[in-house]
């Protein structure tokens, strides 16, 4: 006794999921783009208050920081505008952990002063 | 251990990856990378946490101001290593049809990130009332 109905029923669920996974991890990296750029705010925030040549060198650091970020993000995206887009390769995930670190790196000096 | 040399060797050679085991469902490499990408999202906020709270606590003392933007900042640096770290982990383990690798850390950074909230608390209330 076997029961087609299921197997016809999930069918569209699978095409479903197809077009909701790749938009699903885009609206991620969307999310992530904007802690991106609320990070780099307060940081910038920060250089202003400290002013001088150094605050100015770190603020252009940090400007680099988050274009970077977001270039590496709008890569991204346009990778996943396929029906089956490819997994994330491994310097893709270091550049965008590259970025934390870095700001990371750069708040420390900024911090300590 | 041996999961974690594994890894490492990993950071160097990143072409293993692809040479591992057999290319998942496109869907669960997509899923891992959307918790990779949470983890980077808790990483930046903790870094903005530690700006916020050098920035925004005008009246902490130098050393403790200081001392929880440091910390904070720290672990938002710790978070985003971990984070790729058990991205490459679990892309690995699903690749060669394993169970995925378990963590300590969520519970670790939320005993660290509570009691660095309940010291700036105490800090807060202490300067009110001193």
């Amino acid at each position: 006794m076997s029961d087609p109905a299921p197997q016809r029923a999930s069918e569209p669920d699978a095409e479903r999921d197809a077009g909701l996974q790749p938009e699903r991890t885009r609206l991620a990296w969307r999310r992530t783009t904007l802690t991106c750029t609320v990070a780099a705010s307060l940081a910038a925030r920060q250089t202003m208050r400290n002013g001088g040549t150094g605050g100015l060198v770190a603020l252009a650091g940090i400007l680099l920081i988050w274009l970077g970020f977001l270039a590496l993000a709008h890569f991204r995206i346009t990778t996943l505008s396929v029906a089956r887009p490819r997994g994330l390769r491994w310097r893709e995930a270091l550049a965008t952990v590259g970025c934390a670190v870095t700001l990371a790196a750069c708040a420390m000096p900024l911090i300590m002063r | 251990m041996i999961d974690f040399v594994a890894s490492l060797r990993l950071w160097f050679s990143p072409r293993r990856l692809r040479e591992e085991g057999e290319t998942p469902d496109y869907r669960f490499s997509l899923a891992n990378e959307r918790t990779f990408l949470a983890w980077v999202r808790t990483s930046m906020a903790l870094v903005a946490g530690g700006f916020a709270v050098d920035q925004f606590l005008p009246d902490l003392r130098w050393g403790w101001r200081v001392g929880f933007a440091i910390s904070l900042l720290a672990f938002g640096a710790l978070c985003s290593l971990r984070a790729i770290n058990h991205w490459v982990r679990c892309e690995l383990a699903m690749r060669r049809g394993e169970d995925l690798p378990a963590s300590r850390f969520p519970a670790l950074l939320s005993i660290a990130v509570g009691l660095v909230a309940a010291l700036i608390t105490v800090a807060l209330l202490a300067g009110w009332v001193g």
